[in-house]
């Protein structure tokens, strides 16, 4: 299996923005040379024949961890809200986040 | 009370009334007092925190109770821990002044047990590091040469224990976080089977791979921390609910009949100096009746690349909860996209973007089968290397890290230098199993040399049952001696 095509600037500059990361034309210059080398030794990885072995997410998968439906005290609202860096009516307060303001 | 005395022994002293907690905190204090500035173990020092708790510790001595296995010991805790009203940083400025709502569940323990919480320790930013030199507040530097890196990315917890600020620290190890830094700095480091110790409250990094464990100055104080943080945790859905190995009551059951498989691939690419100890380490277990022999698991060779792949993915994911809009740094922007932005941009360093970008390239459509599922993959073959191995063998040994500390600027302008400094200690995070670092004397440059023993799933009493035969063989190290106040 052949390995996937190298990284390009424009791949870093498609993912910073997916990321919400800005970048100077600097950063984006460096990263594109630091993230291919790093692709580049996960060739190894990437161009073995591995058909037919299963993915393993978690070396020690646990499943169905319920607890029973019992209510009981959850954080405390006002602490929490005390750490946010704008807050409104007891609620997170955000810039708009459509086209225009209200 | 003069030197470092075993975590054990100040425990049992403080217990039995022979000694204040209040007095053991005192002694450490000054200690930080003295060495701190030239190694930089700290983000910060909670000094009202111990203080409050090593009286309540007295307190309950001089009623006739008893405050637990960790009474009156001091106890570092690396900054990605959660503490309830303290700054949990992460070594990165998007969090610098957070104060947690919760307390992390192994800092409910260690309270529990009569610890007293010196401080958070330093590390890489978001424990994504080598070195802790992608700290956001300054590098840490190793106690045994103050121009030399820690390790890391626990390094804080490293070196903390190494020059004596406190008997006892706390980290987590996603790829060697913990082990890597120990053998660095001249001090046990372990991590533990995925799952035996509560992950609730450890600011993720890689979810799947994140464990936290114990650093101590000996085997047996790292087996009494380990008892103390063990144990199913109903808050962390990942957590086994199985009984958890115990450690302290098997130390010195000895390895008479034990197979140990010398590890080739760990070997491969170690410096002369650093083979040469784990031979040693070696010959010391044959002396004390295991048997030795040399054990090939060539699926490891690939675990360098499929962590790097899995763990950047999974970071990529979880670090996107910093968006500036419920705890820590805002930029303020026009609208709420160009803020996550902004904040972002401003609140990571490098490393974090870096790996942030490289787990979201991994992830995305076109290329996931090819790096991620794949990686995933390499996974599942690295297990069961291990477990044709784990037949025949009870444990594995090698190095925990290929060379001795390099110098502080060596390798940060190369991140895929960086990244090989986990070689040896990134199979165990793939496969979830558990493994231990044990300092065994210095190198040629007289820095400290770890060998590191690797065992499967809950293994962690034969581990430690290797390490204190290790540790009783080990060659002479010197004690680090920190210049007060300036730099070596």
């Amino acid at each position: 299996m052949a390995g996937p095509a190298r990284l390009t600037r424009e791949d870093v500059a498609h993912v910073a923005s997916l990321a919400r990361l800005h970048l100077t034309e600097d950063e984006l210059e460096l990263y594109t040379h630091q993230l291919a080398e790093v692709l580049d030794h996960a060739a190894d990885v990437a161009s073995l024949d591995l058909h037919g072995v299963a993915p393993t997410a978690h070396a020690m998968a646990v499943t169905n961890v319920l607890r029973t439906d019992e209510p009981h005290p959850c954080l405390d609202r006002d602490e929490v809200l005390a750490q946010a860096p704008s807050v409104e009516d007891h609620r997170f307060r955000v810039p708009r986040i459509l086209g225009e303001a209200p | 009370m003069t030197g470092p005395r075993p975590a054990l022994e100040t425990a049992a002293m403080v217990r039995a009334g022979e000694e204040q907690a209040v007095d053991v905190l005192e002694h450490h204090l000054a200690v930080i007092e003295a060495g701190e500035e030239s190694v930089h173990a700290f983000n910060l020092v909670t000094v009202d925190l111990a203080r409050a708790q090593a009286r309540a510790v007295d307190a309950t001595v001089a009623a006739g109770g008893d405050p637990g296995p960790l009474a009156g010991v001091p106890v570092a805790l690396k900054d990605n821990m959660c503490t309830r009203g303290v700054p949990t940083t992460c070594s990165s400025r998007i969090l610098d002044g957070w104060r947690p709502p919760y307390d992390a569940t192994v800092v409910t323990r260690l309270t529990e047990a009569g610890a007293l919480l010196i401080g958070k320790t330093n590390m890489d930013e978001f424990a994504m590091g080598s070195s802790t030199e992608s700290s956001a507040f300054g590098t840490t530097r190793n106690p045994h040469d103050t121009t030399r890196v820690p390790g890391g990315s626990s390094g804080g917890s490293a070196a903390a224990v190494a020059a004596g600020f406190a008997p006892l620290a706390i980290g987590s190890d996603t790829g060697g976080s913990i082990r890597q830094p120990a053998a660095l700095c001249g001090v046990v480091g372990m991590k533990p089977t995925y799952g035996t110790v509560s992950r609730y409250g450890l600011v993720a990094f890689a979810s799947s791979l994140d464990q936290i464990g114990p650093f101590a100055t000996s085997v047996a104080d790292a087996a009494l921390l380990f008892d103390v943080i063990g144990g199913h945790d109903p808050l962390d859905s990942t957590s086994l609910n199985r009984p958890t190995p115990r450690v302290l009551s098997v130390l010195d059951d000895g390895v008479d009949g034990m197979t140990v498989g010398v590890l080739a691939e760990l070997l491969e690419g170690a410096a002369p100096d650093v083979v040469e100890r784990v031979s040693q380490a070696a010959e010391a277990l044959a002396a004390a009746g295991a048997r030795v022999e040399e054990v090939s698991v060539p699926e490891v060779t690939l675990g360098l690349s499929a962590y790097y792949l899995i763990a950047p993915g999974e970071a990529s994911s979880n670090l996107a909860r910093y968006d500036g809009v419920r705890y820590g740094l805002r930029v303020d922007a026009e609208d709420t996209v160009a803020m996550n932005t902004a904040t972002r941009s401003e609140g990571f360093g490098p490393e974090v973007k870096r790996r942030i970008m490289l787990g979201t390239y991994v992830l995305s459509a076109g290329y996931m089968d090819a790096y991620y599922n794949q990686a995933l993959r390499v996974r599942t073959r690295i297990i069961e290397g291990f477990d044709a191995a784990y037949t025949r063998c009870d444990v594995l040994l090698g190095p925990t890290a290929p060379t001795t500390a390099f110098a502080i600027g060596a390798k940060v302008d190369d991140p895929l230098a960086m990244y090989l400094s986990d070689v040896c200690t990134i199979p165990s995070n793939l496969a979830g199993h558990p493994a231990i670092s044990v300092p065994f004397g210095p190198g040629a440059d007289g820095l400290p040399v770890g060998v590191q023993v690797l065992g499967p799933a809950l293994s962690e009493g034969t581990l430690f049952r290797v390490a204190t035969v290790i540790e009783s063989a080990a060659p002479l190290l010197a004690a680090p001696r920190i210049t007060t106040g300036t730099r070596a």
